[in-house]
């Protein structure tokens, strides 16, 4: 059913009984073309981009619990695509354009709000880096501007400016830059897929990879044997775990981020800030929750909870930034497992299994990615050759010595 | 994650007295091994699900780099040695 709002008259005529689930809820066939282990965002959107762009139809996405129960409904919402190095500005502006006609393209109000990301500075350094970051982009086709102490004071009045240790001095701001609902995403994705004809099987876990004559053959699963002809790994956190049952070691550490939202307040927070001092970033969600997080915990963990030292962490630094913070009450916070990659860019492959694909080390930044990242291993996957955005992000780069590392605090992912 | 790490030299501190490394169980090649040796040892993680050996060094304490066997997934400390008390125990 295509939704629009005469879709909404006439199901309210009838009681609103009339709707119909947005995906099927498929059984495994006996053999697919495709295979996608992992139904997050990147798994669905790489569906649906292989069923719609690609031609190819017969694909599955294997997800082990429900759909959306990891990282895309575990995130802070945040679209963006200010990135400095030439590895991976086209990719995240590529996405940037998708999410800009997404919800047309899905038929699926995924709520992508550009209120403007505005990332501040605290220190001449830090501005001569910011300008350099800006200028970058704008090499790259994207637009940004440096904002100045006095105009920020009248677009962010409520910012510690006078701290002394981390004064506001600024910041630079991508105004196409926002925010998306994260949940509609996944939903959009899979409805979408599901539309094409792609099977989406949850509570459907991946046990082991059979291999035959050098190439994967097909997944065992807890649902039992699944032929492929090609397999598709999108498991973010669990990356390592599933390339493991091919004899893969991937250049991955699984880390855990936490997250956190406050009560629902009037609306206060027009943008999304991100502090200069440490890595805190905060927005305002629809429903009035302030929606933010800061740095990894710093230990690699495969557990979807944090430590209680880093939730502290992470208030002090929005209290510096934000005194007014202090009385706002949190509700509650989560966790999830980021696949930590050695130089915090990601990895879109082949492997050297032939029919064997990756996608992974997303690190705590693969929200905004989805739609690039989803379009991207679709190209890949269907033409067996890497998208031109894309070129960078091989999983060869750190043999050959082309590392992306925006952040420069090389091979130690617990820095990234 | 554990709140409490019983250091060998210094008692039971908190967490945040120490930072973390990273994998200890790999072995530095020598430094003439192959350049895909050097790869594995620098890139290449195992990154199990479970029991797992981390460098730990107590930066607010004694300063001694640690070794600490822990699980990824229960967030259980297991053992806590000293760093070249493990190394001299694996003959490295």
């Amino acid at each position: 059913m295509r939704y629009s709002a005469f879709s909404i008259v006439k199901n309210a005529l009838s009681g609103n009984l009339k709707w119909k689930p947005q995906w099927r809820q498929a059984e495994p066939k006996s053999h697919y073309d495709v295979i996608i282990v992992g139904g997050g965002g990147h798994g669905l959107a790489t569906a649906y981009y292989l069923a719609k762009e690609f031609g190819v139809k017969n694909v599955a996405v294997l997800e082990k619990g429900y759909l959306g129960s990891g990282n895309v409904g575990r995130n802070t919402t945040i679209v963006r695509s200010n990135y400095m190095l030439p590895g991976n500005e086209p990719f995240y502006e590529f996405s940037m354009k998708l999410w800009e006609g997404l919800e047309r393209e899905l038929n699926y109000n995924v709520m992508l709000s550009q209120r403007g990301v505005i990332m501040l500075y605290h220190n001449d350094g830090q501005r001569d880096a910011y300008i350099r970051r800006g200028n970058a982009m704008w090499m790259e086709g994207v637009a940004a501007e440096l904002i100045e102490r006095d105009q920020l004071k009248k677009m962010i009045p409520f910012l510690n400016y006078d701290h002394a240790r981390y004064p506001i001095l600024g910041g630079l701001l991508q105004r196409r830059a926002g925010t998306a609902r994260h949940d509609a995403v996944a939903w959009g994705y899979a409805r979408g897929a599901d539309r094409h004809g792609v099977d989406i099987i949850e509570h459907c876990e991946v046990t082991a990879i059979r291999r035959e004559n050098g190439v994967v053959s097909g997944v065992e699963t807890t649902k039992g044997f699944i032929g492929c002809g090609k397999l598709a790994l999108a498991a973010a956190g669990n990356s390592s775990r599933v390339s493991e049952m091919a004899d893969l070691k991937l250049p991955i550490e699984s880390h855990v981020l936490q997250a956190f939202v406050t009560e629902g307040l009037k609306p206060c927070i027009d943008h999304v800030i991100v502090y200069g001092g440490g890595h805190f970033y905060i927005s305002q969600s629809d429903k009035g929750g302030l929606v933010f997080g800061a740095e990894i915990d710093g230990y690699t963990s495969y557990a979807q909870r944090g430590n209680l030292a880093t939730a502290e962490h992470v208030m002090e630094e929005g209290v510096t930034m934000i005194p007014g913070l202090s009385r706002v009450r949190v509700l509650r916070s989560w966790a999830g497992v980021m696949d930590m990659s050695m130089d915090g860019s990601p990895i879109i492959d082949r492997t050297p299994i032939d029919n064997l694909y990756l996608n992974c080390g997303w690190c705590y930044g693969g929200f905004k990615a989805t739609p690039a990242s989803g379009y991207c291993f679709a190209h890949l996957i269907a033409k067996n050759d890497t998208h031109p955005v894309a070129r960078f992000l091989r999983l060869d780069r750190f043999a050959r010595g082309y590392a992306v590392d925006e952040a420069g605090a090389g091979p130690q992912p617990n820095l990234h | 994650m554990a709140s409490l790490i019983t250091c060998p030299h210094c008692g039971v501190r908190p967490k945040e007295e120490f930072a973390i490394r990273g994998d200890a169980s790999l072995v530095r090649p020598a430094p003439t091994a192959s350049d895909e040796a050097w790869h594995d040892y620098v890139y290449v993680r195992t990154n199990p699900r479970g029991r797992t050996l981390e460098h730990w060094q107590h930066v607010a304490g004694c300063r001694r780099f640690l070794v600490v066997e822990r699980d990824t997934f229960t967030h259980d400390v297991h053992s806590v040695t000293d760093g070249a008390a493990f190394a001299r125990e694996n003959g490295r």
